[in-house]
């Protein structure tokens, strides 16, 4: 991948990846998420990871944040445009991203590996194929208690949601 | 000159100018087909309803000398395209003054333009001159198309919002639940396919089709047509069942009748575009046709063999011959896609609209379980005839 | 009392839908393979093919004044016509007749007469109410002009659009 390419998509992923958190626009806060995830869509195919990048926006862009800005829309939120500055928190806030970077800056520095040049990975595509044989092959046994897991959640909250109802 | 060609022949700028020439031509195809498209709608429409439809506005044939009459019940109004595109462009642009502008402007753009890139990976001819006849040779074909029209929802969901107006706003939730409910059935609807075929590659599944027959009309292969082998029968029920799954599930992904109910106009005017009118209007409305457009040109790649046609054969032969038979394979992909559009016009003037608990049952109740089901057949006949 | 609505028992073949759907292509396609064959009489076309002949004489075209057959032009300036008409279309202004002509006892004629075309609803009530039988609706009904001026009837531009009109009691003659 292009290093400009690279510079200019992760350029993107973050400015509006900051975007999401400044808005004060509930809708534009969502979109501005939608192109963050499609600038990291963007590097996974950088990385000839097609399947993971088209992964990312099918779910995330396409379903999961489609129905994030449906409900925004429906409920028509305008508390959170009208809220005030709170100064302290803004602060507190500040401070604590400050410490998380520089102790973030600290560790990775420390990391002797991560100067040291990585061993060139032949492609081995395609790439769907290969999460398949590594999902399916490998891990089969956590894929699988993931899938009863998530099947016991999606359960629960139906459940929970019916009897909110009565 | 020479210097030129050189330059033009080396791999990294030959890959950017032969993409730039192929996707300024299926560009170029693709609006042409759009505004034709409108065109035999209503013209279609208008035979099937005892009607004449747009008749006059014919290129005029008689100014040339040609000694024809500028219209005629049949041939007349190949013009109307032009005029309607000149119309919608000289009409006034209007911005109503309670809209939420800047989301106001982009939507239009986004629906279509999510429409245009979808196309990026439909292999649209064999090859020509030793370039394959597709924009992007990916090894995600269907997903690719399916995660970049999943992005169109959002032209449709930003116009009803930001148009700050009742009817587009239940458009557009109705066109969000439609697109959500039934982009599931047509996801799964495919696997099967990709079971058999094993591949993700729109080109190799095209090229699976070629060796292997057509996957709707298993005996439909580059060597002589025959009646299909019995394995070749066993795979053929799962296709058929997500090949109708794929199909019902695409009209209701393009908003097609009988499920547009995002635009149903006598329930909503017309839907997430009432407050639009000129170009902008003119952008939905091309947006939707090549959604249309590229819908018919997956159906075609994964189900009938996309440029394949038995008798003719691809683009590799050497010289000038291979260049004819690499565009008369673009010619069959093209009539086997307007074949499909055609087919979408029938439909469309045929069955009445769906009540909208019934377009909600039918994704979620039928075509999603149908979908699963089908997946787990089509896994116990692979494993059967492997 | 609620009257329940009993749901109809739909066989297999019409709970799954695609029979019909089928049925319903095969009666739209027959109406395409008919009209591709010219088989179906379709409408008019319009500038080229015109119904003119087959008007009915009662049929309610353009206002215009008719002359009876001694050429005289039968309006009385009564302006009934002027206060019926629904949109105020049109517009009179009457004027004397000279002592000295043979139809002195008539006493008013119209000076200007217009009708106002683009107001015109074609409804005839003008016609109905006409004493004189001197307003008729003829049947030219392609009345679209390039502009405003043009769409306005005067009197001049009645008379000859209303031409003779035969068959109509001629009260104003002397007693035989």
């Amino acid at each position: 991948m292009s290093p400009i390419l690279f510079w200019i998509f992760s350029a993107l992923m973050l400015g509006f990846g900051a975007a999401t958190i400044l808005n004060r626009n509930p809708v534009a806060s969502a979109l501005s998420l939608v192109v963050s995830f499609l600038g990291l869509a963007a590097l996974f195919f950088g990385l000839d990871a097609n399947f993971i990048g088209v992964i990312q926006i099918l779910v995330y862009a396409g379903a999961v944040m489609v129905l994030f800005i449906f409900i925004i829309m429906l409920l028509d939120l305008k508390a959170e445009q009208r809220r005030q500055i709170n100064i302290p928190a803004l602060l507190g806030g500040v401070a604590i991203v400050v410490a998380f970077t520089a102790q973030l800056v600290t560790v990775i520095r420390s990391y002797k590996a991560g100067n040291e040049p990585f061993a060139a990975i032949t492609p081995n595509l395609p790439d769907a194929h290969n999460i398949g044989m590594t999902l399916f092959a490998n891990y089969n046994l956590p894929f699988q208690v993931i899938g009863v897991l998530i099947l016991v959640a999606s359960i629960g909250v139906v459940v929970l949601s019916q009897r909110e109802l009565k | 000159m020479n210097a030129i060609l050189q330059f033009l022949s080396d791999p990294l700028p030959f890959l950017v100018w032969t993409t730039l020439a192929k996707s300024a031509g299926l560009l170029g195809v693709v609006l042409v087909m759009v505004s034709y498209t409108v065109y035999a709608e209503r013209r279609v429409s208008s035979l099937m309803q005892d009607r004449l439809g747009p008749n006059r506005t014919g290129f005029p044939t008689s100014l040339l000398g040609f000694g024809i009459k500028d219209w005629s019940p049949f041939l007349g109004g190949l013009g109307q395209p032009i005029a309607d595109a000149l119309k919608l462009l000289l009409k006034e642009d209007f911005t109503p003054a309670y809209v939420n502008k800047f989301y106001y402007w982009i939507a239009p753009g986004l629906g279509i333009g999510a429409a245009i890139i979808s196309l990026a990976v439909i292999p649209f001819g064999s090859s020509i001159a030793g370039v394959d006849m597709v924009i992007a040779n990916v090894d995600i074909g269907p997903l690719f198309v399916f995660a970049i029209s999943s992005l169109g929802v959002y032209g449709i969901v930003l116009a009803g919002w930001s148009s700050n107006s009742k009817y587009p706003f239940l458009g557009a939730v109705r066109s969000t639940n439609q697109l959500i409910s039934y982009e599931l059935a047509l996801g799964l609807s495919i696997v099967p396919l990709i079971l058999i075929i094993g591949k993700l590659n729109l080109v190799e599944i095209v090229s699976y089709q070629v060796q292997n027959g057509w996957m709707l009309l298993p005996g439909i292969t580059a060597k002589a047509p025959h009646l299909p082998t019995l394995e070749q029968f066993l795979t053929w029920i799962p296709v058929f069942i997500a090949f109708l799954v794929f199909t019902i599930s695409m009209f209701a992904e393009t908003n097609r009748l009988p499920f547009d109910l995002p635009e149903a106009e006598t329930e909503l005017v017309s839907g997430y575009h009432t407050e639009y009118s000129s170009l902008k209007f003119a952008l939905f409305f091309l947006g939707e046709y090549t959604a249309m457009i590229t819908g018919s040109a997956l159906i075609v790649t994964l189900f009938l063999g996309g440029w394949h046609f038995p008798g003719i054969p691809d683009g590799s032969a050497a010289g000038w011959l291979g260049v004819m038979w690499g565009l008369v394979n673009i010619g069959v992909f093209l009539a086997k896609v307007v074949a499909f559009l055609i087919f979408f016009i029938f439909i469309r003037w045929t069955l009445p609209r769906f009540r909208y608990d019934q377009l909600m049952k039918l994704g979620w109740i039928w075509f999603f379980e149908i979908a699963l089901v089908n997946i787990f057949i089509t896994a116990l006949i692979v494993t059967y005839v492997h | 009392m609620a009257y329940k609505v009993p749901r109809p028992n739909l066989t297999f073949a019409e709970k799954i839908y695609l029979p019909s759907v089928l049925a319903g292509l095969k009666i739209t396609l027959g109406h395409l393979w008919r009209m591709l064959r010219g088989k179906t009489h379709v409408c008019m076309q319009y500038p080229e093919e015109k119904w003119d002949s087959h008007l009915p004489d009662h049929y309610r075209g353009a206002p215009t004044l008719v002359s009876d057959e001694f050429g005289r032009t039968r309006c009385v300036a009564c302006q009934l016509c002027e206060f019926i008409c629904p949109p105020r279309a049109i517009r009179i202004t009457p004027g004397e007749i000279p002592t000295d002509d043979t139809f002195a006892k008539v006493e008013k004629y119209p000076e200007q007469f217009q009708i106002d075309m683009i107001r015109c609803i074609y409804c005839g009530l003008c016609e109905e109410v006409c004493p004189e039988q001197a307003i008729f609706l003829k049947k030219e009904y392609a009345i679209a002009r390039t502009s405003r001026a043009e769409m306005m009837h005067n009197k001049a531009k009645l008379i000859e659009m209303g031409g003779l009109q035969p068959g109509v009691v001629n009260k104003w003659n002397e007693k035989k």
